[in-house]
């Protein structure tokens, strides 16, 4: 008689399925529940949460922490964000750096390390992302989550057919309803990015940020790249910034006018909507080149790419790109330079508003020393001074 | 809230509709294709992806 293999077979088929779905499934939820910490550097004062000044915003995964440095004779208030877009590492790694190390002697620091925490859990759909990287460190490495441009749509979802940007009623991609940096000044009653944006305004606002720095990185192949985008109130400090980097630090950046009509964006926006003067960087990235090759940590660590090196030649990219590579060291020394040159010209034209800040490696220091150099042992540390991302 | 619960409503059936679909299949490359649509459905509904 002969065997009817067809059930025994959806069996056998079913269950490879499963198993795939298990593994699969493992790896994303190991990579949205990764906890990365941050061992407070001796300036951090307090610790607060977006849910201070937006109460809406508690207990969902959006509700950050705010690393105050605080001085000890008044003066200015700065804001740093970091990860509004966590698939631009560079962002979170420089805002890693200065709340494990810097210190305040005048005025506020204001540092958060993931502006969109839900965007750091979820990689590209369908990108072929790497779950996370480690930064090597004389204690062995720190794991970070790599994250996504977008808030991880199991935070938000579905998107609409056309994303109608509040309150410009812009048209803008459907995609950018999740994106932190395309719904500013966000609304009390709208989508998760939306609430997150209300309540770093209603910070702002409330806090009386003086400038707010908001970083970032970009491919090659994008236009605004290596330059500080700045609302017409910082033109002149983004513009002096721009000389005094370009003229010292041993790297160019640029300044481009942020566009009146382009909204949603950090700068445009937060500069509208608050007293505070806007600021926005970019560092290159070829990770995110369309042109790139394999998406691995390589790539995102050490910013070399053969297919990316020949755009270039053909004369497709915004930023020079040879096989050197653009290392993330580079990318955050970039971000640490220019953050400490704003900071020394707004002091200096700013007396009575100085925020002066020690501890900040520069460019040379960050390419010299890497990254890991800036990160210490939560092992060796007091648990008190540790807090989770 | 409302909309985000009837997507996960629509996912589930789908992915009901999915694995209707794999046992009354015939052929074993069709069983391996639906079992692979399925995944993502799956990952979903578990608010794993």
């Amino acid at each position: 008689m002969a065997i009817n293999w067809l059930y025994p077979r959806k069996f056998i088929v079913i269950v490879l399925g499963l198993v795939l779905m298990v593994f699969a499934g493992m790896s994303f939820y190991e990579s949205r529940h990764l906890k990365e910490p941050v061992v407070l550097s001796p300036g951090v004062t307090q610790v607060k949460n977006l849910s201070d000044y937006f109460p809406d915003i508690k207990g969902t995964i959006n509700d950050s922490n705010i690393y105050v440095l605080e001085g000890a004779k008044p003066g200015g208030t700065i804001l740093i964000l970091g990860g509004t877009h966590p698939e631009e590492p560079g962002s979170r790694l420089a805002t890693w750096i200065l709340a494990e190390n810097a210190v305040a002697d005048q005025g506020r620091l204001l540092v958060i390390n993931s502006a969109n925490r839900s965007a750091t859990t979820v990689t590209r759909l369908g990108g072929g992302y790497p779950p996370d990287f480690t930064i090597p460190t004389e204690w062995g490495g720190q794991k970070f989550r790599m994250g996504d441009r977008w808030s991880n749509p199991l935070d938000q979802w579905p998107d609409p057919e056309v994303y109608i940007h509040y309150p410009s009623r812009q048209e803008l991609a459907y995609v950018d309803i999740r994106n932190l940096n395309r719904a500013f000044p966000g609304r009390a009653n709208g989508t998760l990015t939306e609430k997150t944006c209300y309540a770093l305004i209603q910070l702002i606002i409330k806090e009386e940020v003086d400038i707010v720095i908001d970083l970032h990185e970009a491919e090659l192949q994008y236009p605004v790249i290596s330059t500080i985008v700045a609302h017409e109130k910082g033109q002149d400090l983004a513009a002096m910034a721009s000389m005094v980097i370009s003229g010292t630090e041993g790297f160019s950046i640029g300044m481009e006018y942020s566009p009146p009509a382009l909204h949603g964006l950090s700068h445009r926006e937060i500069g509208d909507h608050t007293q505070a003067i806007s600021l926005l960087l970019e560092a290159p990235e070829p990770f995110l080149d369309a042109t790139r090759g394999r998406t691995g940590r390589e790539l995102l660590l050490e910013g070399k790419d053969e297919f990316v090196v020949k755009a270039g030649k053909h004369g497709l990219l915004f930023e020079k790109m040879d096989e050197n590579g653009w290392p993330v060291e580079v990318r955050v020394g970039r971000h640490c330079s220019t953050i400490l040159q704003i900071l020394e010209i707004w002091s200096e034209e700013n007396p009575e508003k100085s925020v002066l800040v020690k501890g900040i490696p520069s460019y040379a220091e960050v390419i010299e020393k890497g990254i890991g150099d800036f990160l210490h042992d939560p092992a060796k540390a007091d648990p008190k001074r540790i807090y989770y991302e | 809230m409302i909309i985000t619960i009837l997507y996960y409503l629509l996912t589930a059936y789908i992915a009901f509709l999915i694995v209707w679909n794999l046992l009354k299949r015939k052929k074993w490359q069709e069983e391996i294709l639906y079992i692979i649509i399925l995944i993502p459905f799956l990952l979903r509904l578990f608010r794993l992806k």
